[in-house]
């Protein structure tokens, strides 16, 4: 959908002639009461559910919490999933010509935030004849625009589905998304972000950012389950294989699977897209214009909260998702909160286990019984 | 504290309109029965998943939280009666948590299974741990790792510096004023800082 209309960012300046790409599941009520609105993590995008025809493998990436008969049910609700700006999967982003300029934004595309995430979603819903959600729900950056849409439009929200989020981000966290970006920026093949008027593209960088990020998704028991010490090319019969002897070949199995999930991403991922949504992650921390005190920050949501962390998530830890909680608990707002015990560290969040699933669908089952047919 | 009339007696104490937290509240039934009939608000706090879930279903709102780890998430005074019904006797800290349950809450109400029960006393005559009814399980397989009576739960509100606002027995349900130590299966103490 295109919006010509400014949409003034937090940083000051302002994008024009923006286009936002979304998806819809399910069918809108008489009265607009039934809506939910998707917002995705780093690397995903407007399509939360189903499958394109005729595209295998091509399911969204919420496919298994968001359909008919599922968790978040589109028998119900009216599902809308909705791409960033600034993203590398059909809204305005980087890779897009500047309408001020007529350059390819490339670098120049302004820094975004989660703020300005959440008001471009208001102004897409708005278009959609969408007064107030049922629920707004996300994972990880995701639930970081859920509860920004709290604060930003608490008139609007029913009900916030927050998972594997945090209120802002620990030094460590922003530390491993600079290793991240310092990867692409450093790769010769970025030219400052110009990358595409030199008809490159960054790969180097975007793997290894995808590589150090993939690690920190993942708890250490699960890595040691999956690949332990195994190497590459074991032998048939199970006996072990000598070593390579080399620093540069993948020699374990875990090397090549990082370097495969590295490539992967590299052929998919937009770089500049990769240092902007990086960015909107650090800034995000709605407690900062009230002295860091998250309880005063969040007086101002009223909907209620369902909130779900993940014991092995060592990048959202579940510390986090419990300052949220006592934050809502200290201004006595409606909210539950499920810390589920997985071995999946962030990852768990995309990941089907019952416990999880069952509390979402539990949750949304009661929300439907407020909203008419 | 499963039994209807148990829960009903308990519930008496909740003034109508209370903040309550429920800590252990097990599948919500308690929370969910206060809302409906008593117009009160509040939190369960659950450490199983089984229970988290239950009491979503039941509309309640739950935290999932160890108890073991205390109740850091509370502010001071923040709910007007606070519950551990059948929770203390499960609490490697039940001492801190008393106090933190005054902490909390203006008035704690704590209940759970008195082990000075007249049939409890006959069992270990006999040489025996006691298994009944409210004590269902054999001493080398049982989730209450604190067995201590009424008249235990009276001495160490005084050592904590609380004060007791009242404690009674209840047995099927009714109120046992009358030697409760001995008379009651279970013990109820209403307690405030």
């Amino acid at each position: 959908m295109h919006f010509a209309d400014r949409l003034p960012l937090q940083s000051g300046v302002s994008l024009r002639d923006y286009s936002l790409k979304y998806e819809t599941y399910g069918k809108l009520n008489a009265d607009h009461s039934n809506a939910v609105l998707i917002c995705h993590a780093l690397n995903a995008s407007h399509h939360v559910a189903g499958v394109y025809a005729g595209q295998a493998k091509s399911e969204g990436w919420w496919d298994n919490m968001i359909g008919p008969g599922k968790p978040l049910d589109t028998d119900h609700f009216f599902v809308i999933g909705v791409n960033n700006l600034g993203s590398c999967f059909g809204s305005t982003g980087p890779m897009h010509v500047n309408p001020d300029t007529g350059r390819i934004y490339g670098a120049d595309f302004p820094v975004v935030t989660v703020e300005d995430w959440v008001n471009a979603q208001a102004r897409l819903l708005d278009a959609l004849g969408i007064e107030t959600l049922a629920a707004v729900m996300g994972g990880s950056l995701g639930g970081m625009q859920a509860l920004s849409w709290t604060l930003q439009y608490p008139s609007r929200v029913r009900h916030a589905i927050v998972v594997a989020s945090a209120p802002n981000l620990t030094a460590e966290n922003i530390a491993f998304n600079e290793v991240a970006r310092r990867a692409i920026t450093t790769d010769p093949d970025f030219h400052e972000g110009h990358f595409y008027a030199h008809g490159t593209v960054p790969k180097r960088g975007l793997r290894i950012a995808r590589m150090i990020g993939h690690i920190t998704y993942l708890s250490d028991d699960v890595m040691n389950e999956k690949f332990g010490r195994q190497l590459i090319a074991a032998t048939q019969d199970g006996t072990q294989r000598d070593y390579f002897y080399s620093t540069l070949e993948a020699e374990f199995q875990i090397e090549s699977y990082l370097r495969y999930q590295g490539d992967k991403f590299a052929e998919y991922f937009d770089a500049n897209t990769y240092l902007l949504i990086t960015r909107a992650l650090d800034y995000f921390d709605p407690a900062r214009t009230y002295g860091g005190d998250l309880s005063h920050a969040l007086a101002r949501a009223t909907c209620k909260f369902l909130l779900v962390s993940f014991t092995t998530d060592w990048r959202f830890a579940p510390k986090r998702s419990r300052e949220i909680v006592k934050a809502l608990l200290d201004n006595r707002r409606d909210v539950s909160y499920a810390e589920i015990d997985a071995p999946h560290g962030h990852d768990a969040f995309l990941l089907d286990d019952a416990r999880y699933t069952s509390v979402v669908r539990s949750y949304f089952d009661s929300v439907a019984q407020e909203v008419s047919a | 504290m499963t039994d209807q009339a148990t829960k009903e007696a308990i519930a008496q104490l909740v003034p109508i309109g209370s903040r309550v937290l429920d800590l252990g509240c097990g599948d919500g039934a308690m929370l969910a029965y206060l809302q409906k009939t008593r117009q009160c608000t509040g939190y369960g706090v659950e450490i199983d998943d089984t229970n988290v879930l239950a009491c979503v279903r039941h509309g309640v709102n739950v935290i999932q939280l160890n108890l073991d780890e205390g109740l850091a998430l509370f502010g001071d005074a923040s709910f007007d009666v606070v519950l551990q019904l059948d929770t203390l006797q499960h609490l490697r800290n039940a001492e801190v948590m008393l106090r933190e349950t005054v902490r909390v809450g203006r008035e704690g109400i704590v209940a759970f299974p008195n082990f000075a029960h007249w049939p409890n006393r006959l069992s270990i005559m006999r040489g025996r741990m006691p298994v009944t009814r409210r004590l269902p399980y054999q001493w080398y397989d049982t989730p209450n790792i604190r067995v201590g009576t009424h008249a235990d739960l009276g001495a160490l509100a005084m050592r904590s510096g609380l004060k007791v606002l009242d404690s009674f027995g209840l047995q099927e349900g009714m109120t046992v004023r009358t030697w409760p130590n001995l008379m009651a299966g279970t013990s109820v103490y209403r307690l405030s800082r």
